[in-house]
């Protein structure tokens, strides 16, 4: 658990971190629909930038467009620059490079249809490890940060896919784990998982802030405030405004309709 | 700590290099795209190498009057070869009518059973006893007519031979009946079951329901099947070879022995020399049976995806 | 339609209605019959070819050469000729109709294109065995100068069959959620990763089944053989893929209609083996997907 102070400390060196990725005036269409337009923005190292704003705000297409997912689908254009580490990821060599550093979490749990251990285990093989040891190491470490191990650890054989909701988003996680990821995104993982597990995953979130950026869209306002050291507001296909969280959430924003979000007259 | 130092599995890809698995995607990529287009390099090729061989023919010795017009195939008649395919036709004509119109009401009839009446186990014991019914190979359904059919024609309608259009149109249409009728239950399954229900609603019982309400608006499918099962039927060759007889003639009577387009191409082959102008007339019938079926095929394809885009 | 005790009282039928009913229970029957009908000669074929059949089969039947210019003896070459055809056409046809499956299930657009592709899948379905036979003869007997071999007459079946491996392949592929592709696409595997450990392995059983589908049909066809690489008979074993054989499905043609004074069991015998073993593979076939259908995955 992070101490408010040590929570505070964090959020201030936030400011002065690096930036591991930049969104310069993007925009996300499908055939000729605009999903969202004129998005710029800096998510910077080790920071847990939130995204809130109501459905079909176009949070998801952005986070598609993030790790280039947007290539399996011809309806959907990319325009503008989205720089990771620097480099504009239309311009990567190796595409799949991207995708293995950045870890998703959609709101739809996919437990593959492998056994547990090999759900979690898929990465580090993919990755050329392939020692027992190692990937048990590996599978018992992720699965316990994402509050599965003491529930699964006596079937790890058993397949990934016939678990419950809730089991198989926090396999999902721990597989997104498994990446050690530079870059987490989580979108609105908690609506697949009960209550008193989407605390636990928060404090594990907050516990990987030291090791990676963490991108959390999130429908739950007041997650955002728990966890976000800076978030961002978007609304019908624009990004309102970003700012320190805290801020936002005491009132200082800079366009009126972030604080009618979030104090939910409207949603 | 900085990230770099928490990583704990080792081995992260760089993103601006391509390793080794990036190289294999791609190869797959246009080994897979290779073997895709396969099928369309082997339609094109059967057209190709059929009519290559069947080519010289038609240069030199083809006559369009004489080829489709003319009921004499006489091609090893030594003073004057004639290639009229009149009688042929007729031949895989009135097998195949024959045979449709045996097997076009008993494969609607079935398709309906199986697809509105039918429920639970006799239904898969049914439908599994018609996929048996299409695995039955041609040559053992040629081997049948010789054997039960020609017999049994003989004694039933006092007549002297048994291979006949009779004997091969009910072989036939015991043949295509278990593809047209699966098409068919598709085309049935595929109405969507608010039309059932509204019909119902209006208080009409499930034959009222079926006639009315299903059966039209099944009507392409059905149709496509039909289109199916008489490409089927114009394509046989073992089981039309065995059992139609053995005389080229125009028949009168579906009494009368004949012989099929198919079936002359399969008894006369072997007996004609590479290149010789009876072989490759034998190769022409081919590209007439292809562009034949090739256009049923297509339309009955164009007919069923008329129906599921709308 | 269900209905309580108490409102069934409430509706009294009408002639209209009775007569409503009865033309449906006629029917009924009518449809009833005629799907019985489809499945009656069936059982009267296999009940026919046993009784008359079943006196020659022995293991010497089985296992022993033609004698006395093929009216008596037995089948082995015929039979071992069938397996050589088939198991030649299935290495040709599997890898490549597996290939062409995952191409379309996995790579392809949904365009022109494609639709070209599969209008090309039915149509090669739908061209008559002897077309296969003289495009056998015209490409791989003479073009390719493999002569009338076993290579000839298997490729020309694999190219028969191709169609039926596509199909099925394609189909048990496509059965594989979408969301499982994505979830691994997420994580940085390539398309082939993918498939190689998440699609493939999920759908091997159905590919399995069109496969034994095919075998069953490769077994039965004649026409494509015939004047491609099967002989009427020959005295000897064949030694490789290039050396012509006899195969089960010519033997029935051959003892049916082109040997005199063959014993009437004879044929019904061969018939009874074909047919056997045509039955026998596709109820595997049939079994195996049923199967299938209770064993959920996801």
């Amino acid at each position: 658990m992070v101490s408010a102070a040590e929570d505070m400390t964090n959020t201030a060196s936030v400011r002065d971190s690096a930036v591991k990725l930049e969104v310069r005036d993007v925009a996300i269409r499908y055939g000729s629909d605009t999903a969202i337009s004129g998005i710029t923005l800096d998510v910077k190292e080790n920071e847990i930038f939130g995204i809130i704003g109501p459905a079909n705000a176009g949070k998801t297409s952005f986070l598609k467009a993030l790790n280039r997912m947007n290539d399996f689908n011809s309806e959907m254009s990319v325009d503008g620059e989205i720089l990771f580490d620097g480099t504009n990821i239309r311009d990567v060599r190796n595409v799949y490079a991207l995708r293995n550093r950045i870890g998703v979490v959609f709101p739809l749990p996919v437990g593959l249809p492998l056994t547990i251990y090999e759900n979690v285990a898929f990465v580090p093989r993919l990755r050329g490890i392939r020692e027992k040891a190692e990937l048990d190491v590996i599978v018992e470490r992720c699965l316990t940060r994402s509050a599965l191990w003491d529930e699964v650890k006596d079937r790890l054989d058993s397949l990934g896919s016939l678990l419950s909701g809730g089991q198989q988003q926090r396999l999902t996680i721990a597989r997104a784990l498994s990446q050690e990821p530079e870059l987490l995104m989580l979108d609105e993982f908690s609506i697949a998982v009960d209550p008193v597990t989407t605390m636990r995953i928060e404090d594990v979130l907050k516990e990987l802030k030291p090791e990676m950026s963490i991108i959390l869209v999130t429908n739950l306002v007041q997650q955002a405030r728990r966890l976000a050291d800076r978030t961002a507001f978007f609304l019908d296909g624009e990004c309102v405004e970003i700012g320190d969280t805290e801020a936002l959430f005491t009132g200082q924003v800079k366009d009126s309709r972030t604080t009618d979000y979030i104090e939910g007259r409207f949603g | 700590m900085s990230q770099a130092q928490l990583r704990q599995t080792g081995n992260m890809p760089d993103i601006n290099q391509r390793n080794a698995d990036w190289y294999i995607d791609k190869i797959v990529q246009y080994l897979v795209f290779l073997s895709g287009i396969s099928a369309i390099v082997l339609i094109v090729g059967i057209f190709v190498f059929v009519t290559i061989e069947g080519f010289g023919f038609l240069l030199e010795d083809f006559s369009f009057r004489e080829f489709f017009l003319s009921q004499w195939w006489e091609p090893t008649d030594d003073d004057e070869p004639t290639y009229g395919i009149l009688a042929l036709m007729a031949g895989t004509a009135s097998v195949t009518g024959l045979a449709m119109l045996v097997a076009i009401p008993f494969s609607l009839g079935s398709a309906i059973y199986v697809a509105e009446f039918a429920t639970g186990k006799t239904r898969e014991s049914l439908k599994v006893l018609i996929e048996l019914l299409a695995a039955i190979p041609s040559v053992v359904w040629g081997f049948i007519g010789l054997s039960i059919m020609n017999p049994l024609i003989i004694d039933i309608f006092d007549v002297p031979v048994g291979l006949n259009i009779l004997n091969a149109g009910i072989i036939l249409g015991l043949m295509a009946a278990p593809i047209m009728t699966s098409i068919c239950e598709d085309a049935l399954k595929a109405v969507p079951d608010r039309y059932r229900e509204a019909a119902e609603a209006l208080g009409g019982t499930r034959w009222q329901v079926i006639y009315k309400t299903v059966l039209p608006a099944a009507k392409n499918g059905l149709l496509g099947g039909v289109l199916l099962g008489v490409g089927r039927g114009f394509g046989e060759t073992m089981a039309v070879l065995m059992a139609t007889g053995h005389a080229i003639n125009m028949p009168g009577s579906v009494f009368d022995s004949v012989r099929a387009l198919t079936a002359t191409i399969a008894a006369e082959l072997g007996e004609t020399a590479v290149g010789s102008p009876h072989y490759q007339a034998l190769f022409t019938i081919g590209i007439f049976l292809f562009t034949i079926t090739f256009i049923i095929n297509l339309s009955a394809d164009l007919i069923v995806r008329g129906i599921r885009k709308s | 339609m269900a209905s309580t005790g108490i409102i069934e009282n409430q509706f009294i039928e009408t002639e209209l209605n009775v007569s409503a009913k009865r033309t449906e229970n006629l029917f009924r029957i009518l449809f009833m019959l005629m799907a019985g009908l489809l499945i009656l000669p069936v059982l009267i074929i296999l009940t026919t070819l046993i009784v008359k059949g079943s006196p020659i089969i022995s293991f010497d039947f089985l296992f022993s050469f033609p004698t006395d210019g093929m009216t008596a003896g037995g089948i082995f070459p015929a039979l071992l000729g069938t397996v050589w055809i088939v198991g030649v056409a299935l290495v040709i046809s599997v890898p490549v109709g597996v290939a062409a499956a995952i191409y379309l299930s996995e790579y392809a657009a949904d365009n022109w294109f494609t639709r070209t592709i599969n209008l090309a899948i039915i149509n090669l379905a739908g061209v008559p065995s002897i077309v296969h036979a003289l495009f056998g003869v015209g490409a791989f007997v003479i073009f390719f100068g493999f002569g009338t071999s076993i290579l000839a007459a298997s490729m020309t079946l694999a190219v028969m069959t191709l169609p039926v491996v596509i199909v099925a392949t394609r189909e048990s592929l496509q059965a594989v959620p979408h969301a499982f592709r994505e979830a691994c696409w997420n994580m940085g595997a390539t398309r082939w990763q993918t498939i190689r450990r998440v699609v493939l392995p999920n759908s091997v059983s159905g590919i399995l089944t069109g496969v034994i589908l095919e075998v069953s049909r490769t077994t039965g066809e004649t026409a494509p053989i015939m004047f491609t690489g099967a002989a009427f008979f020959i005295p000897i074993l064949p030694e490789s893929v290039f050396d012509q054989t006899m195969a089960l499905s010519l033997h029935l043609f051959v003892v049916a209609t082109q040997v005199p004074n063959v014993p009437e069991a004879l044929p019904y015998g061969v018939a009874l083996v074909l047919i056997s073993m045509v039955l026998l593979m596709n109820s595997a076939s049939i079994a195996l997907r049923m199967h299938l259908r209770g064993k959920k995955k996801w």
